[in-house]
């Protein structure tokens, strides 16, 4: 009787110790990834570094300017697809969503946030990048803007449900109508959880480049016509991370110290905002 | 063997709230006993550090003694406390993923109760205690959630007794329940008590009249009267206690 | 009197204006939810013709054939559909153990000041780009496995097939790696947010029981959480199969089909990547668009079971509430 009960002690702290490791263990990539990162990108990141096109390999001032603006366009075309679009379907999911057709949507807008990136890529190559007869900024922006969508039209269902129902009802019985509740008291209301919505959906597509493969294709000049292919830079960072160059593996690196630096500060000020809410 | 748990300045805090404020008392064994008192008034609190269960929420600090015979219980690992002790809920609540036998058995396997057979008899016997056997006797491989809501209360007391605990603590156990089986648990207690030491709490006077022997009445964490239940509810000696138990306040 | 009258038409002047916004904005709002709808549909519709050729002269064969070749225009997708089968089989095994175990721990174990900023960390870890898990993958991860990791497995396990053969370092084992950590803060914060919904009642009676922390983890938390976790753990599946860049990067993309886990694979959609943009001939164009048409098919049907397992967990709870 003894020895079993000292049994199930030493199994209950046996377990305890391997869920703490668990927990430790998870954390281990992170600090792996970012301290490499942090490590080999450093040397690497300089001005010319923001100021200078991708140099041949053996040509010292190689730089990643144009993916550095690339990318930015890219994120700014989706936006200015996507933002209006994903707002005004979770508006639709909030107002109407109790219908069949919302339950549908609703449905739809999950699953498509599920859609491997790749395959988004492979769409939009059809559908887009054929019939203009050419890779471009564009359809780059729109793949990336269909990543978009489903995880903002979420978002804001998610942010105005938020808003209390007194508030609401508060304003429409002072003779509002629908349109002036939804903009007067709703959205200025849910405005600061819509906002990190649409920074965090902005840092994820930020570093996707398998949908732009295709699309926006990448190149190794200045660019921001619509038409023309774009340079990203996860795209470039692709590039040369698979090359068998050392200068470029060094590149590579810096750029993913870039891409990376930008995608924690936006998602860790998004997590400052959302946490000083509640 | 006649107090067979003693109780000596013993207090409790949740975070700053002073909870408990020197609580000292001797429960019978074999007897039951009911604590009574307004909502807030420390009872549920109380007969949750006599198992320790109150350590499961975050923030509590308790101080003073708890004997259960000769061993203080804050000395002793909970796991063997809460095995000797067993304990009764508000809400009726099985395992939902389990089957009313393995419910019962629950605790067997725990600590360990040798064979199938061996194991089988005890769930028998434990609902057959909790009156509960010729219902589900029938169906033991059923989910425990199919009960109705009476059952599974029956069911829990079972899973309780099947660990063969000195002491039943039960908070409330009839509170979300319809009369019929709320007289059927009182039945339950009746029986009992011939073999267990049992703490009640409840918020029903005529449910602490019928069914204790004495009865403890507590008040903002402190208690006030503690004797017989007869003269409890005849004489009490205190105010504050004839104020509650004739409903003028509370 | 005039006044009035001006006042009073503008007042119904103003109101009509009302209802015409109302009504523009609700079909605006209508015309943006119907978007996904379209967006969904154009998938479907685009996926199947492109990828009809291609299903027309290959039928079954394209699923269970082995030999992809764009010289010969055979197509043949087994061995990629294998190396996405198989490495996000390790991955999905690895994540759950420790993704469930260190939910487990976060919420039942740890002291709060530590539960949330080590989640916070965990699912720090999703928001890195995918390239970047790639790069670390080929230059940290793959040399490290190669060098420490899969000696010291083939030694003590070598005896079985999985860990026998030469060791690159990139191959089936390290792409499986890279994705179990690229799905852990998916199932993790999922696992999390499942255990959270276990009633307190459930945790008493284990405790009252005379269970230790781990039995009362063993009785009440996992058997009233799994439904979920599994949940978590098919949309972490999901994730991994139609992940690309990182695989690409370390998978190896030789569309062999080995026992060893050490040996390079290919995985479905790396074979989208690298080929897409060089496929001139129009029967491979489309044999590439069935393989992403099978992976958009896959991730749609796990997402379904997905969020049936863990609306039920919810329900169960709502329905106790």
């Amino acid at each position: 009787m003894y020895s079993r009960v000292l049994r199930r002690k030493i199994t209950n702290q046996l377990a305890a110790v391997l869920l703490g490791l668990a927990a430790i263990i998870a954390v281990i990539p992170l600090f792996s990834i970012l301290w490499y990162v942090l490590k080999q990108g450093i040397s690497g990141i300089g001005v010319t570094f923001f100021t200078n096109l991708p140099a041949p390999v053996g040509v010292p001032g190689g730089g990643m300017g144009n993916a550095v603006v690339g990318t930015l366009e890219l994120v700014l075309i989706a936006s200015i697809i996507s933002i209006p679009i994903g707002l005004g379907a979770g508006i639709y999911l909030y107002e109407y969503g109790n219908s069949k057709l919302g339950a549908v949507i609703r449905f739809l807008s999950d699953i498509l946030s599920g859609v491997p990136s790749i395959i988004v890529g492979l769409l939009v190559y059809l559908l887009v990048v054929l019939p203009m007869g050419g890779f471009s900024a564009l359809a780059g922006g729109i793949s990336l803007a269909i990543i978009m969508i489903p995880v903002l039209t979420r978002t804001t269902e998610q942010m105005i449900r938020l808003v209390p129902d007194s508030l609401r009802e508060a304003s429409l019985a002072l003779g509002a109508t629908q349109s002036q509740t939804l903009i007067k008291v709703i959205l200025p209301t849910a405005i600061r959880g819509i906002t990190t919505g649409i920074m965090l959906a902005m840092a994820r597509v930020m570093g996707e480049s398998a949908p732009l493969l295709f699309t926006a294709f990448g190149s190794s000049f200045w660019n921001v016509n619509l038409d023309q292919p774009i340079a990203a830079l996860p795209l470039q960072i692709y590039v040369y991370a698979i090359s068998p160059y050392d200068e470029w593996h060094s590149q590579a690196w810096a750029g993913a110290l870039t891409l990376v630096g930008i995608v924690m500060i936006i998602t860790i000020i998004a997590r400052i905002l959302t946490r000083e809410k509640h | 063997m006649d107090n067979q748990i003693r109780v000596r300045g013993f207090h409790a805090w949740y975070g700053h709230h002073h909870a408990l404020k020197g609580i000292t008392m001797d429960i019978g064994s074999k007897e039951v006993t009911a604590i009574i008192g307004p909502s807030g008034c420390g009872k549920s609190t109380y007969i949750r550090s006599l198992n320790r269960m109150h350590e499961s929420i975050k923030g509590t600090r308790v101080s003073g003694e708890v004997k259960l015979g000769d061993k203080d219980i804050y000395s002793m690992d909970p796991v063997d406390v809460r095995r000797k002790i067993g304990m009764v809920f508000q809400k009726p609540n099985p395992f939902p993923t389990m089957s009313i036998f393995d419910n019962v058995a629950a605790g067997l396997k725990l600590h360990g109760y040798g064979s199938r057979t061996e194991i089988q008899d005890r769930v028998e016997q434990s609902l057959r205690m909790a009156a509960l056997w010729d219902e589900v006797k029938d169906r033991l491989n059923d989910n425990g959630m199919s009960l109705s809501g009476g059952q599974q209360q029956r069911l829990c007391i079972a899973r309780a007794l099947a660990i063969e605990p000195q002491v039943l603590l039960m908070d409330e156990p009839a509170s979300a329940l319809d009369p019929i089986s709320t007289l059927r648990i009182e039945e339950l207690v009746e029986e009992l008590k011939v073999k267990y030491t049992i703490v009640i709490v409840t918020h029903n006077m005529q449910q602490a009249a019928r069914i204790s022997n004495k009865t403890a009445f507590f008040l903002d964490g402190e208690l006030i009267e503690y004797g017989n239940t007869t003269d409890i509810f005849t004489s009490p000696h205190e105010k504050r206690t004839e104020d509650y138990i004739t409903g003028r306040f509370g | 009197m005039r006044l009035q009258q001006a006042a009073g038409s503008g007042s119904i002047e103003r109101r009509q204006m009302g209802r015409l916004v109302d009504r523009s904005l609700k079909w605006l709002l209508f015309a943006s939810g119907i978007t996904l709808v379209v967006l969904f549909i154009l998938f479907i519709i685009i996926l199947f013709s492109e990828a009809g050729e291609s299903i027309r002269e290959f039928g079954w064969k394209f699923i269970f054939g082995s030999d992809w070749n764009p010289v010969t225009h055979q197509y043949g997708a087994l061995p990629f559909i294998y190396g996405t089968i198989v490495s996000s089989i390790i991955a999905i095994f690895i994540a759950s153990i420790v993704g469930v175990a260190a939910a487990v721990f976060l919420t039942q174990l740890a002291p709060n000041w530590l539960a949330g900023p080590v989640l916070f960390l965990i699912e720090l870890l999703a928001a890195i780009p995918s390239v970047v898990f790639g790069l670390w993958g080929i230059f940290e991860l793959a040399p490290f496995l190669r060098t420490d990791v899969q000696p010291f497995l083939q030694k003590y396990l070598g005896f079985l097939p999985l860990f026998q053969g030469p060791m690159y370092g990139v191959g089936m084992l390290t792409a499986g790696l890279i994705l179990a950590m690229m799905i852990l803060p998916t199932i993790t914060s999922i696992a999390r947010d499942v255990i959270l919904t276990v009633p307190s009642e459930q945790k008493e009676a284990a405790f009252a029981l005379g269970a230790t922390k781990w039995e009362m983890i063993r009785l009440a938390i996992l058997p009233y959480s799994w439904s979920g976790i599994l949940g978590g753990m098919m949309l972490g599946l999901g994730r991994a199969l139609g992940e690309t860049m990182a695989v690409t990067m370390v998978i190896g993309n030789r569309p062999e089909i080995a026992a060893s886990l050490f040996a390079p694979s290919y995985s479905m959609a790396s074979v989208i990547a690298n080929e897409f943009t060089e496929a001139t001939a129009s029967i491979h164009l489309s044999a590439l668009t069935e393989i992403g048409l099978l992976l958009f098919a896959v991730t749609f049907v796990l997402y379904m079971f997905a969020r049936l397992l863990i609306r039920r967990v919810v329900r169960v709870q709502g329905g106790r509430a």
